[in-house]
């Protein structure tokens, strides 16, 4: 994933309809040819598993930190109320756990919810001021691009046209991008 | 998918096509719509100047805001002496506003996250208004707290930090504090969640965009999204997680909320029913908010094609569930002061209905039980007109339900000796409206600078888009 970039030919197929993508990209994976990517104005259900992709390991993260944020908030409300100044409250159990669920849950929440969001613009490097180019124009609007790695896959440009047209392809290029970064 | 595997499989008898899945799904958007209208339907209206109605809207909430703030400004400089508050209704109209404002922001988190985990694909018609509102709700909400401490540059007292007084910290026991930790969260959360959904449609935006100021600022906060579908993947991971997340979230701050009442001893405040009571009518008085802004802005924005009569009647359904709960609640509260035999409780119950207050008593009972069941009739709940007038009465209603709990209770309680009356002051009443005017004035603005649709949503409902020209060869099959 974090790989240095690397210079690849690539063969870049457009389609305008989500349900030709899903079935040119299963047919891809299918045969063997290595998709770099899979470009989309919206989330096509299914695609991840048409590209073969394994479920995304966020959720771990989310549940890491979630208990994180329980625990954590846990323990300092005990340390506040029994320990570091310990108040007697209406009479109350200093360490009173039924009182301190709703801070814990809270916090635990803000942190998985927090701790996630984080996780996913680290991993799919999202950042404010990233250079951006699109991978063809009208990619966040209505079109959807399957880019097929040329390199090590004996498939050239007629060969893929033979196979995508029966897709509804609308267009095919070939261009030399740089992965490794990118996925 | 289906057409997927059944390529693999190539012999697949019976299984339903994609066509024919989607010939089962309800028509969602109208108007035989492909993707690129929507981009275009939803970009243009922030591409026109502002219309002569939206500028009247901004200037009259505009003006609501500043009165708003100069009445604030007033009560914060003189203290909170300026209010109508006395001895016994130590709690009246701010705390009244505050509970309706949160209850407000609530919809626009079941809308946006339950409605997504059942899979309610209407919901992508209304979720980014929804939680837009929801923000602004909650802001408007949580300024009544703020101010209600009378000087409220030290409400960061309620954090808990090494500070220099002892440290002291802050009593974790209370459920009030709870509620500070609920409604930032609260806020926070919905504000990444509607953060996070804004995200392809900012992309969208600054690829349409011409060079310039709105260009630049969608590409910064686009955070250079691609469409990449390995992003697009994990991006689902998350929004499903935040959903997962916000699903409790949004029934533990109005629990909470609830517990600010249900925990003090107060006759009409002491009682276990609060937290369902409580988050029901927060849904309820939600719906009803998202409803007239939506109506409102299908007409103003033309997006009937995006709201439509359906999306209507599915919100109308949703409010006259959950106002049928708060029905059963109010009957609830009512049984169990008969049957709890104690003569506090069946005292402040009975002075609810037939007391001085009882004027605002059956004015909840007539906005919020009796007139919704209007929706029960379908063609009510399709007449555009009808619900809007509805929505209108049960925001009213909603607001009164708080008064009534909250005030009513406080007024006479144990001692008749304390017991007091309540009239809120024009200063409690201008703040009031000013917190409508901050409202309004964020929604107008957004409504100007952000897609009010989840434009890459509502592509991925589309039934069967009509494919932009004729196919090159008529039989997919042929390749395998």
């Amino acid at each position: 994933m974090t790989g240095p970039p690397e210079e690849h030919s690539c063969l870049l197929a457009t389609f305008d309809h989500e349900e030709d993508l899903l079935a040119a990209t299963s047919e891809v994976h299918r045969l063997g040819h290595p998709i770099v990517d899979v470009f989309t104005p919206y989330a096509v259900h299914g695609l991840d598993r048409a590209m073969g992709l394994r479920p995304s390991r966020l959720t771990w993260v989310c549940f890491v930190f979630g208990m994180a944020g329980g625990l954590g908030m846990l323990w300092f409300e005990h340390w506040v109320s029994a320990l570091a100044w310990a108040i007697d409250v209406g009479g109350k159990p200093w360490n009173s756990l039924p009182s301190n669920v709703p801070v814990a849950f809270e916090a635990a929440v803000l942190l998985a919810g927090f701790a996630s969001v984080f996780a996913l613009f680290w991993v799919a490097r999202l950042f404010p001021g990233k250079k951006y180019r699109p991978v063809i124009e009208r990619v966040t609007d209505d079109r959807f691009v399957l880019v097929i790695d040329q390199a090590d896959s004996q498939f050239d440009a007629s060969q893929a046209e033979a196979l995508l047209k029966p897709f509804n392809l609308v267009d095919l290029e070939e261009r030399v991008l740089s992965t490794g970064g990118t996925s | 998918m289906v057409e997927s595997k059944q390529k693999r499989s190539a012999p697949a008898v019976n299984a339903p096509s994609a066509e024919e899945l989607a010939a089962l799904r309800p028509t969602l958007i109208t108007g035989g719509k492909r993707p690129g209208d929507v981009t275009r339907d939803i970009c243009e209206p922030m591409d026109r100047k502002p219309t002569a109605l939206w500028w009247a809207a901004f200037s009259v909430s505009l003006a609501a805001l500043i009165a708003g703030t100069i009445a604030v400004t007033y009560q914060i400089a003189f203290g909170i002496g300026t209010w109508g508050l006395n001895r016994t209704v130590g709690w009246a109209f701010d705390i009244t506003n505050f509970v309706f404002w949160v209850g407000i922001g609530h919809a626009g988190t079941l809308i946006s996250a339950v409605l997504f985990l059942f899979r309610q694909k209407w919901r992508t018609s209304v979720n980014r208004s929804a939680e837009a509102m929801t923000l602004f709700a909650v802001m408007c909400a949580g300024l009544f707290p703020v101010i209600h401490m009378g000087r409220p540059w030290l409400a960061f007292w309620m954090g808990p930090y090494p500070n220099t007084r002892g440290s002291l910290w802050v009593n974790f026991k209370s459920p009030l504090l709870w509620d500070v930790f609920a409604i930032s969260t609260y806020l926070l959360i919905s504000a990444v969640f509607w953060y996070i959904g804004l995200i392809p449609d900012l992309a969208t935006i600054r690829d349409r965009s011409k060079p310039g100021i709105r260009q630049r600022i969608a590409s910064i906060f686009s955070l250079g999204w691609n469409g990449s579908a390995r992003t697009w993947h994990r991006y689902e991971t998350v929004y499903m997680l935040l959903a997962g997340l916000a699903t409790p979230l949004v029934f533990s701050v109005h629990t909470i909320v609830s517990m600010d009442f249900a925990t003090a001893v107060i006759p009409g405040w002491h009682t276990t029913i609060f937290p369902p009571y409580f988050v029901a009518g927060a849904i309820f008085s939600g719906l009803a908010m998202v409803l007239t802004l939506m109506i409102i802005a299908r007409k103003v924005m033309q997006l009937e094609n995006y709201i439509t009569i359906v999306h209507i009647e599915s919100m109308c359904k949703l409010m006259l569930s959950m106002g049928s709960l708060v029905g059963l609640a109010y009957g609830t509260e009512f049984f169990m002061a008969a049957y709890s035999g104690n003569p506090y409780e069946q005292f402040v119950f009975l002075n609810r209905a037939l007391g001085p207050f009882s004027w605002a008593y059956w004015t909840m009972v007539s906005c919020n039980v009796l007139i919704p069941q209007v929706l029960w009739f379908r063609p009510l709940r399709r007449n555009v007109a009808v619900v809007f007038v509805i929505c209108i009465i049960i925001n009213i209603g909603m607001w009164f339900e708080r008064f009534v709990i909250i005030v009513t209770s406080l007024h006479r309680d144990f001692l008749p000796s304390s017991w007091a009356h309540y009239t809120p002051t024009t200063i409690e009443i201008i703040t009031f409206i000013g917190s409508f005017g901050l409202f309004f004035t964020c929604f107008l603005l957004f409504c100007r600078v952000a897609p009010v649709i989840a434009m890459a949503e509502i592509k991925g409902v589309l039934k069967n888009p009509p494919r932009s020209k004729a196919p090159q060869e008529s039989a997919k099959g042929d390749a395998v």
